[in-house]
């Protein structure tokens, strides 16, 4: 207990010389109590998922949401997976695992890529007009997607791209490039600017200089965004219904046609179970990020 | 930066034209759907389309028939509310989170992790779980009879008065780890001097946070309102996925009345109109703040 304290103390960048205090004082007791008060409420959601997902029916009925369960099943998450029902099909939540695959990964990278080069763009190259079309860019992310919603579809069906896994990718990159361009231009006007001009001297141009300087030295800039867009893009569900055929519904859509269907007994156990498996890989993705990821969220939080 | 980039000068056009290519993708979003698609949606709103857009221009008849819709009013009732609420728990309680984590206690990056978790969530998993938690055959409602408390009752997802706050509840476990977020980085930004100016004085903690780091950190607290009050036009996910709108049309909003004409209804006209309200709104959020922030600031 006593070297705790005096860790603490050393550890703290603050006034230093005060009066240590112990440990179990009013004010400690106060402050780590309403904070441990916030963390059960913040928790209990997570734990009422995973207990209930892993009862039975007959548990469920008879118990508390709360309580743990007797008999540990694992039925629920395998039904949930490869067996549960949407309207139609009883295939389970794969199919929507593996849509969200193919659509999150070359969202995030075709995303990325563009809005890279554009905020390397802005950053380093910049011409007449290009500070107007930001403007408008960085405006736009604030208007609601309800307000764009129809006029893309009515571009997408003209492209033939309407309904598709491509037109999808398209529009995911359209909405993500207002924040994410402002990441990299930031990012790229932070770098120091003789880099810049001596590979210029050098006789390097516009991609040459993206690819052989740029591209290395924004790789902590690159993972922020990708954790930003990965996180995002699974998480949709708005374009999800609006944007693809019922084939290539994303997770997010899947998960809530199986668990708001009419037809059938509810099984909380399978729709927890379901519940879990979509939220898993933004989860995943922020446990091991960490500090990363509230990088990405402080910059990213733009975005609504 | 704009020196060098002006400096060659043969054909104005041709000038850097490397990055102007590289740029074509940022110039059609921002021109061709954040511009020209928000001006189609406006002007639309005047014409009477329905299953398919048409130039047949009928005023503001649509908007008259929204006002009359006592859905759209509903909708517009509970956002109020879902928003008015939502600013303010989320500012208090992401306030109160932060400031309590500044006190330099141990275990700070567990905490923050617990706090943020949810928002790595999407609404849909959000309101799932909530609708399950506050299912009143088995959540919270039936543990606390359970517990001898038997004429206890809370139904928010079941009980039309109440329903909004329901949602709210898991609005605010979804995004208040956000906000003390970003309060916490305001707070690590103010000076410590300040704090020792404060305690010298004898000020005390409550009254300093109250009277001085509050007012400082104005900027830290409007663009967080900022980004709540963006988030609260747009909800939609989260209402779909813990009532779908119910009981009866009592926690629709406005998101969902659009996209509910839009595609399922068939009255595109509609649609338009309603979006274009959502545009309205979120104009008298952003434009107000957007002069304070950069109309007497010179940009670039």
């Amino acid at each position: 207990m006593a070297d705790t304290t005096a860790l603490n103390a050393r550890l703290a960048p603050g006034p230093q010389g005060k009066k240590p205090r112990p440990i179990l004082a009013p004010r400690n007791i106060m402050l780590y109590g309403a904070l441990i008060f916030a963390a059960v409420y913040y928790l209990l959601p997570l734990y009422v998922m995973v207990v209930t997902s892993l009862k039975g029916m007959p548990e469920i009925r008879l118990g508390n949401i709360f309580s743990p369960p007797v008999e540990i099943t694992f039925e629920p998450w395998v039904k949930a997976w490869s067996t549960a029902c949407t309207g139609l099909n009883c295939d389970g939540l794969s199919r929507g695992f593996w849509n969200s695959v193919r659509i999150t990964i070359p969202s995030t990278i075709v995303s990325i890529a563009i809005a890279s080069i554009n905020g390397y763009a802005l950053a380093n190259w910049r011409f007449k007009g290009a500070d107007l079309f930001f403007t408008i860019l960085i405006v736009g992310a604030f208007i609601p997607y309800q307000v764009m919603i129809y006029p893309i579809v009515i571009v997408l069906r003209e492209l033939g791209l309407y309904g598709s896994l491509t037109g999808l990718i398209i529009v995911h990159t359209i909405f993500g490039m207002p924040i994410l361009t402002l990441l990299f231009r930031n990012y790229f006007a932070s770098l120091p600017e003789e880099l810049f001009k001596a590979a210029r001297i050098d006789g390097a141009g516009f991609w040459m200089i993206y690819f052989k300087i740029m591209l290395p030295m924004a790789l902590p800039i690159f993972v922020v965004a990708m954790i930003l867009q990965i996180t995002g893009i699974w998480n949709d569900f708005l374009f999800g219904v609006v944007f693809t055929r019922p084939e290539y519904y994303p997770m997010t859509v899947q998960l809530n046609n199986i668990v708001n269907s009419v037809q059938g007994v509810k099984e909380y156990n399978v729709n927890m179970a379901a519940t879990i498996l979509t939220g898993a890989v933004p989860l995943i993705v922020y446990f091991i990020s960490g500090r990363l990821f509230v990088r990405g969220i402080a910059a990213g939080a733009v975005k609504g | 930066m704009t020196g060098q980039a002006n400096a060659g000068r043969p054909n104005q056009l041709l000038r850097n034209l490397n990055s102007k290519i590289a740029s074509i993708p940022m110039i059609l979003t921002a021109v061709v759907i954040f511009f020209g698609g928000t001006l189609w949606t406006v002007f639309y709103s005047f014409t009477n389309s329905k299953l398919l857009p048409r130039l047949s221009f009928v005023g503001f008849d649509q908007y008259e028939r929204l006002w009359a819709a006592p859905r759209w009013v509903i909708s517009i009732q509970n956002l109020a509310v879902y928003g008015i609420f939502s600013l303010i728990f989320s500012l208090v309680i992401g306030f109160v989170l932060a400031a309590l984590m500044d006190q330099k206690i141990r275990f700070e990056n567990t905490f923050r992790t617990i706090f943020l978790y949810p928002f790595a969530l999407s609404f849909i998993v959000t309101g799932l779980v909530w609708q399950w938690i506050l299912n009143p055959e088995f959540g919270v409602q039936s543990v606390v009879r359970s517990l001898g408390w038997t004429s206890f009752s809370f139904d928010p997802l079941y009980n039309s008065d109440i329903v909004i706050y329901g949602i709210l509840i898991a609005a605010l476990w979804q995004g208040t780890g956000l906000v003390m977020c970003l309060m916490l980085a305001g707070l690590r930004g103010i000076d410590e001097d300040i704090w020792k100016a404060a305690r010298v004085d004898g000020i005390p903690m409550w009254k300093t946070y109250l009277l001085i780091i509050i007012p400082m950190m104005r900027p830290v607290f409007i663009t967080t309102l900022v980004i709540i009050a963006s988030g609260i036009v747009r909800v939609y996910d989260l209402v779909v996925a813990q009532t779908s709108g119910g009981p009866g049309i009592a926690s629709e909003v406005p998101a969902k009345y659009v996209y509910d004409y839009m595609f399922q209804a068939q009255n595109l006209g509609q649609g338009f109109a309603a979006s274009t309200m959502m545009l309205i709104t979120v104009a008298i959020i952003i434009v107000p703040w957007a002069y304070l922030e950069f109309g007497g600031r010179k940009r670039g």
